[in-house]
């Protein structure tokens, strides 16, 4: 498998990606954003970070840069998309994924492990949790409030296109486990076709027990087999 | 323009010192080069109160590569890889405007690393406020963790330790220390001294603009009331402009284009181009209408004084000037060669074709004044008679009460705004003994921890600046890392003021003592005088950045118990000392008596002997105490393993007060499996360490044999209530 981590001024966790994709035998090439031509690529990654400074609004002006036209024909293709954090509020400025990312609920940044329910397991990115469908992921994030009127978070529901869910240990779905006020505790989202996925928790920040965990490496090993 | 006695005094230049400066030059001199003067001689860039003394501090060790007198130091890591470090000050701009102070505070000692050649891996801070119940309390706190999280989440560097305190003497002047950390190879460190004649003057990074001119002034002298019209000495910060010239200068740190490099922090282009010129012996010349300047007609003086930030200035060798300006083009940053090396040993400045300033480097740097300040001894506090009631309160409701006060509660209100796991290497976060961060592709790590214990200083000098120094050896240990080199960060406040300047010097004695000792010199660091207001000073506060070095993550321990029906022992001997405790402050606001004493012997030996045990993999958890004493160290193991302990105190000769909440140093509480016992007990015998066994671990409760039994899930919201009840949030 072929990966490409687009780099806009500003990302910052673009090494870490690479670092898990390499560690998962993707091969990856970084791409930067000022490119016109996206090399070719199974998966294209948007990685978190505060592109261009998060100024205007998150994910704003990087929607607008010379790569993404080519990112939206990848995408159109059927060809697959990952975009972790910065990178969820660049697709949905892009308008690949519906809805919006506001800020979070306490208005404050926050950075700590929650625990997710893995709500479709039928997609290239999230298969192999079948084996363990209640984990827990570090979010680190401002703006990670997912906001969609009544249509549309039906819509989401009724689809299965919510693939990860904020949830307590045991895996209930409740307003207590719900860290930055998103409707119906929605943690990352599928389009309707399913190959791109947009997620503020960063599973590229756990694959190793002595980070506490590898409940990350179970997403990257899913792409493996798609 | 004439240069009057108002305007001397307006650039905080003392009558005497100005006739110094007529002697050095010869001349008068203008008010550009008044204003550099002010910006190199004042206390924040020259040091002049403090450098006699700072000279005393142990600086070397067999793993120094880099002492003080650089942006930051440098120790030797193994492996060809070298960590840089230090901690500085943004004390003054924060009191004035939180979010930016603070930010900037971050921003400057990210730079101070990355001018090294190091990609920084990880900051910490310590920060402290007034009473929470004073007005400003609340939105300084608030502001200066957004401010901090604002800077540092962006570019996307991990925070992994700190502490947040809250004392009356910071009322009028909170304390704001950041501290990095950066990782690069021993062959790849780069350095502030200019080298060659004729060599490109490089400005590098944002624009000039008419911010923060003269903060370094401003923050040499004490708050008055009209402390907030100092709004405009305070910088502002881009912390996206700031991640481009990191990702700019590494880039181009990768070849030899590079001869000297200095960020333009304090005191902006005048102090930068100034230290790279005399320390490398040499002369500069700048074409001032070549400074990228964010506003229209700025003059000459605004752009020496500007703070404006992210900036950065380079000598570089002859014929790498067309590759090094196509990386920061690439980056969107500016690029502009502004002047040359000379041989003049001078700083001369031109400014539409006509030369404005022309000063010999000498008078701004080794000629800037140097004082031997008057100082007076503290006297050590009398051990009067304990408060009559204190055995009357009960331990069950003291714990409580300590674990639900500001200073001791859990911080996690605070650490949740900082990012913790970005760059993937964070194995400790904070709230453990210390923050590890691993370097990167290998298994080993480093401990990183700060510390300050101002009441201990503010009773006792000497005994309070060699317990912090000891506290941060401790905080290393106890995760299993050899402690290398510190670096400081000394608050105090007018040091014009005999008492104060005592403080001072007797803090720097009771360091020195025990870094010597330790073997554990300081590398790097800052001064902040004149902190408090015209009728008060804060307490001492030395800030102490320490770092150790884990070989094999392997052999890493945690604060956390790990499983029940494990003994708990104590290490190190428990003497009951309660004056200067969080008992004897929180519970009955009694505030008098002496610190208590350090033996650098016991510290040492009770250190080294639990690192040992670490490393031979005798020891499941490790927790040092400190304030609080025994029961609040047992909480925060309990809590953050969520396993219980029964505990029975073994002995009858000091009291059960004295026992749980006594302050004693150098000890540890260790947790050892059943199996692992006859063997660490031997090896504690062999090394002749006091110990006591004290409990064991068990499901669900804490619990004090004939005292008390609580629940650990109780246990947990009592010290996570502050901050949530505090800022109105959910429990």
């Amino acid at each position: 498998m072929k990966s490409s981590v687009i780099v806009f001024p500003g990302s910052n966790c673009d090494r870490d990606i690479a670092v898990a994709l390499e560690k998962f035998q993707i091969k990856n090439q970084m791409v930067w954003h000022d490119e016109i031509n996206l090399p070719k690529s199974d998966l294209v990654v948007l990685p978190g970070g505060f592109s261009y400074g998060d100024y205007l609004r998150t994910g704003a002006i990087a929607s607008k840069s010379k790569i993404i036209n080519d990112v939206i024909k990848h995408g159109k293709n059927g060809g697959l998309i990952l975009g972790i954090c910065n990178g969820f509020q660049i697709l949905i400025e892009i308008g690949l994924l519906p809805g919006v990312l506001l800020r979070n609920k306490k208005l404050r940044f926050l950075s700590k492990n929650v625990f997710l329910k893995v709500i479709n397991i039928k997609n290239n990115f999230c298969s192999e949790y079948i084996k363990k469908d209640i984990i827990q992921l570090p979010i680190a994030h401002n703006e990670g409030n997912y906001f969609g009127n009544n249509n549309l978070i039906q819509k989401l529901e009724d689809n299965n296109l919510i693939a990860f869910k904020y949830c307590d240990k045991q895996g209930l779905i409740e307003e207590n486990s719900n860290p930055n006020g998103s409707s119906n505790n929605i943690a990352g989202i599928l389009n309707k076709e399913k190959n791109i996925l947009g997620m503020m928790p960063h599973p590229e920040r756990l694959i190793d027990p002595l980070l506490s965990g590898e409940d990350g490496s179970i997403l990257f090993k899913s792409l493996l087999k798609s | 323009m004439k240069i009057t006695p108002k305007i001397i005094d307006k650039h905080g230049i003392k009558p005497d010192e100005y006739t110094k400066i007529i002697n050095l030059i010869g001349r008068e001199p203008n008010l550009l080069e008044l204003g550099i003067f002010s910006a190199m001689w004042n206390e924040h860039c020259s040091y002049k109160s403090s450098r006699k003394y700072l000279r005393t501090l142990p600086t070397k060790n067999d793993k120094v590569i880099q002492g003080p007198g650089e942006n930051a130091g440098v120790i030797d890591i193994e492996d060809n890889d070298a960590l840089v470090f230090k901690i500085e000050s943004h004390n003054h701009p924060s009191f004035i405007e939180p979010y930016q102070g603070a930010a900037t505070g971050v921003g400057g000692i990210l730079r101070d690393i990355f001018t090294m050649g190091a990609r920084p891996i990880a900051t910490l801070n310590s920060i402290h406020f007034g009473l929470p119940s004073h007005p400003k309390t609340k939105n300084l706190l608030s502001g200066v963790v957004s401010g901090i999280g604002g800077y540092g989440n962006c570019i996307g560097i991990p925070t992994v330790g700190g502490e947040v305190k809250f004392d009356s003497s910071y009322n009028e002047n909170i304390l704001v220390n950041a501290m990095a950390v950066g990782l690069t190879k021993k062959n790849k460190i780069f350095y502030s001294k200019a080298k060659g004649i004729n060599k490109a003057v490089i400005y590098v990074g944002s624009k000039t603009g008419r911010d923060g001119i003269h903060g370094a002034s401003m923050a040499s002298a004490e708050f008055d009331d009209d402390s907030d019209e100092k709004k405009p000495t305070v910088q502002v910060g881009d912390p996206f402009t700031e991640k481009l010239l990191l990702e700019a200068c590494l880039e181009l740190m990768k070849d030899n284009s590079i001869i000297s490099i200095q960020d333009m922090g304090a005191a902006g282009l005048t102090s930068s181009s100034v230290e790279m010129a005399s320390k490398g012996d040499l002369g500069i010349e700048i074409n001032l209408n070549k400074v990228p300047c964010r506003e229209d007609k700025m003059t000459p003086y605004e752009i020496m004084l500007s703070e404006s930030q992210e900036r950065m200035l380079l000598i570089i060798n002859s014929g790498k000037e067309e590759n090094a300006k196509k990386i920061f083009t690439k980056w969107g940053l500016d690029f502009s060669i502004i002047g040359n090396t000379t041989d003049t040993k001078k700083l001369v400045l031109n400014f539409n074709g006509e030369k404005v300033a022309d000063l010999p480097l000498s008078s701004l740097s080794k000629d800037a004044p140097l004082y031997d300040r008057k100082w007076k001894k503290k006297l050590n506090l009398k051990k009067i008679e304990f408060p009559k009631n204190f055995r009357s309160k009960k331990i069950f409701e003291s714990l409580k009460k300590i674990l639900m006060s500001p200073n001791n509660s859990e911080k996690s209100w605070v650490w949740e705004q900082y990012d913790q796991t970005v760059m993937g290497d964070t194995i400790q976060k904070p709230g453990g003994n210390s923050g590890v961060i691993r370097i990167h592709g290998k298994n080993k790590g480093v401990a990183l921890t700060v510390d300050s214990s101002t009441h201990y200083c503010f009773a006792n000098p000497i005994i309070g600046g060699k317990q912090v120094v000891c506290e941060a050896w401790r905080n290393l240990i106890a995760v299993g890392s050899n402690p290398i080199a510190i670096t400081n960060c000394l608050n105090f406040g007018n040091p014009e003021d005999k008492k104060i300047m005592g403080q001072f010097v007797e803090t720097i004695d009771g360091i020195s003592q025990a870094c010597t000792y330790l073997n554990f010199p300081v590398v790097s660091g800052n001064v902040s005088f004149y902190n408090g207001t015209k009728k008060n000073s804060i307490s001492p506060t030395p800030t102490i950045g320490g770092v150790g070095l884990i070989k094999n993550l392997n052999d890493m321990v945690t604060k956390n118990f790990k499983e029940s029906g494990n003994h708990i022992l104590i290490i190190g001997k428990t003497l009951g000392h309660l004056y200067q405790s969080e008992f004897f402050r929180v519970i009955l606001n009694f505030n008098e008596g002496p610190p208590p004493e350090i033996n650098l012997f016991n510290e040492k030996n009770n250190g080294l002997a639990v690192l040992n045990l670490i490393s031979k993999k005798l020891v499941n958890s490790v927790h040092d105490i400190s304030s609080g004493g025994i029961l609040i160290a047992l909480s925060e193991m309990c809590i953050s393993g969520n396993i219980g302990a029964i505990i029975k105190p073994p002995r009858n000769d000091i009291g059960l007060h004295e026992y749980l909440f006594g302050e004693d140093q150098s000890r540890y509480i260790i947790e050892v499996k059943e199996k692992n016992i006859k063997e660490l007990i031997k090896i504690l015998k062999e090394n002749g360490i006091y110990f006591e066994k004290i409990g064991t671990t068990q499901n669900k409760n804490l619990e004090v044999d004939k005292e008390f039994k609580i629940n650990l899930n109780e246990l947990n919201l009592l010290s996570n209530y502050w901050f949530k009840n505090y800022f109105k949030e959910d429990l």
